[in-house]
């Protein structure tokens, strides 16, 4: 019963804040007017508050789960999509569908921003393999650095190819665009956190070390590469539809993890959750702070990331891994 | 009877030189194994027997090449050179998942920041079973696992939370729970103290005793190794320098040509202990 306490009290809030949030916006929308039949009301809920709520679930969802694989397989908590490289790998694909086929759709720009995310981390996580980096924080300043390696030379071809208009919409995350139509490509994140799922046994043993798997005759590469492809395309998926929204990978698992601990199987569903929630708090504060504009998602996340971000790093500076603990420990001073 | 056979020191993959009845005796026979890092052999034509249901210590000198041999017999290093026969068939062949439900290894390079709970970790010792469906049957080799190694108490207290000692103990019990009639440990005594290292030699021949159980373990506390094993295999610049029983292998020549210092024998409880001065 404890063991699914949080996750039925995440589940629920989840649902009430799915609610509110359908009803807030510019336009006036209340559940008697959509009851009443209201054309106009059912319209704008359909074509956009739906989709956008759809989206938000998504995005949360999706880049928490492939911020908590891609830190199980690097063995390393700071490790994510944004400190991964995978985010500005996925934008300089997006650039390229931009350059290379102008009147690509949606899907043409949607298979560039995979195959580059997926190269993008495979590279990435094959350097910090090769060079034993002793520090644990040196990976992600490498990957930080190789992010931004990558973003400089999108920008730099940007500016020459006059796109810097055309790509400041996937730079700076934001669900505003997001209308019925134009963003079920980011659906496709669900059927991957299905998959990581299926496969959260093999990421927890890979994450134990290469000859730890090959003891259980779990082949290390091969799940390594698969997890990390599975990461990469949940993140281009969310890239290509909403644009980059950074720390969310970084923060949710690190969070549920000091709570339950790193089995997968038993994190995933309330990773997954959070992450939600988080994504949908913080796009709901954008939408209400100046309304009836809107601010950026990426800004209000930025703000309240690095505010956890370095809450959570001082923590672990302060406490080692030590878990928060909630109950009490079963049998801990019998002997 | 089997208790007094003494495997021959070298012998022929093939089964050429052992008989077929005896070869149930042995596990594996390793025929030349050679590895090389960067054109420089660190193990050279290392061929061994190695008997079934014993303690056989692998020691030697630091770079001797005894963890590379112990990785190699255990598919986790592929050899540049020779063969590894396992009950009849060459290890490369086997499937990776299928040897892991016959023979386990344990090494120190774990990755023990991982916040698993001690039966999450037990429990991965079944992955090779049943995958991610733990079954009846698994949850009772589990348990029985966990109650072997005196866990109990810390059952649901994570990896990265308990004592050097308890940690290892709990890695031991996810190796007995994966059922294996062969274990290999890595310096198993490694990094803890003497109360805990004795314990796990203890365990070791528990193991063995009780569990019926071939251990082949990498030490470096020869007395640990005279005290508590049936057969020793020293290594010196990546060769076989000797390989007998315990007693064969104990004496002041043998220890002062491996080790290079002088040594003593002591005989304590009827097992040959070294002083080295």
């Amino acid at each position: 019963m404890r063991r699914w306490g949080i996750t039925g009290i995440l589940c629920l809030l989840l649902l009430v804040l799915s609610a509110v949030s359908l009803f807030v916006g510019v336009i006036d929308i209340d559940p008697a007017g959509l009851l009443a039949g209201d054309t106009r009301q059912i319209r704008i809920f359909i074509l956009s508050r739906l989709p956008r709520l759809l989206a938000i679930l998504c995005t949360g969802t999706g880049m928490s789960v492939a911020g908590l694989i891609m830190q199980q397989l690097c063995m390393n908590k700071f490790v994510s999509p944004t400190t991964g490289a995978t985010i500005s790998s996925a934008q300089f694909g997006i650039l390229l569908a931009l350059l290379f086929m102008p009147g690509s759709t949606l899907w043409g720009r949607a298979l560039f921003a995979f195959i580059c995310a997926i190269a993008g981390t495979w590279i990435f996580v094959w350097f910090i393999q090769r060079v034993q980096f002793k520090d644990v924080v040196m990976v992600p300043l490498v990957g930080i650095m190789f992010g931004n390696i990558i973003g400089g030379v999108t920008n730099f071809l940007a500016y020459q190819y006059e796109m810097t208009q055309a790509l400041s919409s996937w730079l700076v995350g934001h669900f505003s665009l997001v209308v019925k139509g134009n963003y079920e490509l980011v659906y496709l994140a669900l059927p991957l956190v299905v998959l990581a799922f299926v496969y959260a046994n093999h990421f927890n043993i890979v994450g134990m070390g290469k000859e730890f798997s090959s003891n259980l005759g779990v082949n290390y590469n091969l799940v390594l590469l698969a997890g990390l492809t599975i990461a990469a395309m949940i993140t281009a998926s969310v890239v290509v539809v909403v644009g980059s929204i950074s720390y969310i990978g970084l923060i949710v698992p690190n969070v549920v993890a000091m709570f339950k601990g790193d089995k997968i199987r038993g994190t995933l569903v309330d990773t997954a959750l959070f992450g939600a929630i988080f994504v949908l708090v913080c796009d709901m504060v954008g939408r209400v702070v100046i309304a009836p504009y809107e601010l950026p998602i990426e800004l209000i996340i930025g703000i309240l990331g690095s505010i956890l971000f370095v809450g959570l790093l001082l923590y672990r500076l302060n406490h080692g891994r030590k878990a928060i603990r909630i109950g009490e420990r079963r049998g801990g001073t019998q002997r | 009877m089997i208790a007094s056979q003494k495997p021959p020191a070298r012998i022929s993959v093939c089964g050429a030189v052992v008989p077929a009845a005896e070869r149930k005796l042995f596990f594996m026979f390793v025929e030349n194994l050679t590895k090389k890092y960067d054109g420089k052999a660190v193990v050279n034509e290392v061929s061994f027997t190695i008997p079934k249901g014993k303690v056989l210590s692998l020691i030697g000198p630091n770079g001797a090449g005894k963890s590379t041999v112990m990785g190699m017999i255990s598919r986790l290093i592929a050899q540049d050179d020779g063969a590894v026969d396992f009950e009849g068939r060459d290890l490369r062949r086997w499937k990776s998942r299928e040897l892991a439900r016959r023979l386990a290894i344990l090494t120190q390079t774990n990755n023990s920041q991982m916040k698993l709970t001690v039966e999450e970790l037990v429990a991965f010792g079944r992955f090779p079973y049943s995958g991610n469906h733990l079954t009846q049957e698994d949850r009772e080799k589990i348990d029985q696992a966990i109650r072997y190694m005196e866990l109990d108490e810390f059952r649901d207290q994570f990896i990265d939370e308990l004592s050097g000692g308890q940690r290892q103990r709990a890695y031991i019990a996810m190796v007995i729970a994966q059922d294996t009639e062969y274990v290999l440990l890595d310096e198993p005594t490694n990094n803890l103290d003497i109360y805990h290292a004795t314990n796990m030699m203890k365990i070791v021949r528990r193991l063995c005793d009780e569990l019926g159980k071939t251990m082949i373990l990498v030490l470096h506390e020869i007395n640990y190794a005279a005290f508590y094993s049936d057969y020793i295999c020293a290594f010196v610049d990546g060769r076989v320098a000797k390989f007998g029983t315990v007693e064969e292998v104990m004496t002041r020549e043998n220890l002062a040509e491996i080790y290079r210092v002088d040594f003593e024998i002591m005989e304590i409880k009827g097992k040959p202990l070294s002083i080295y001065y």
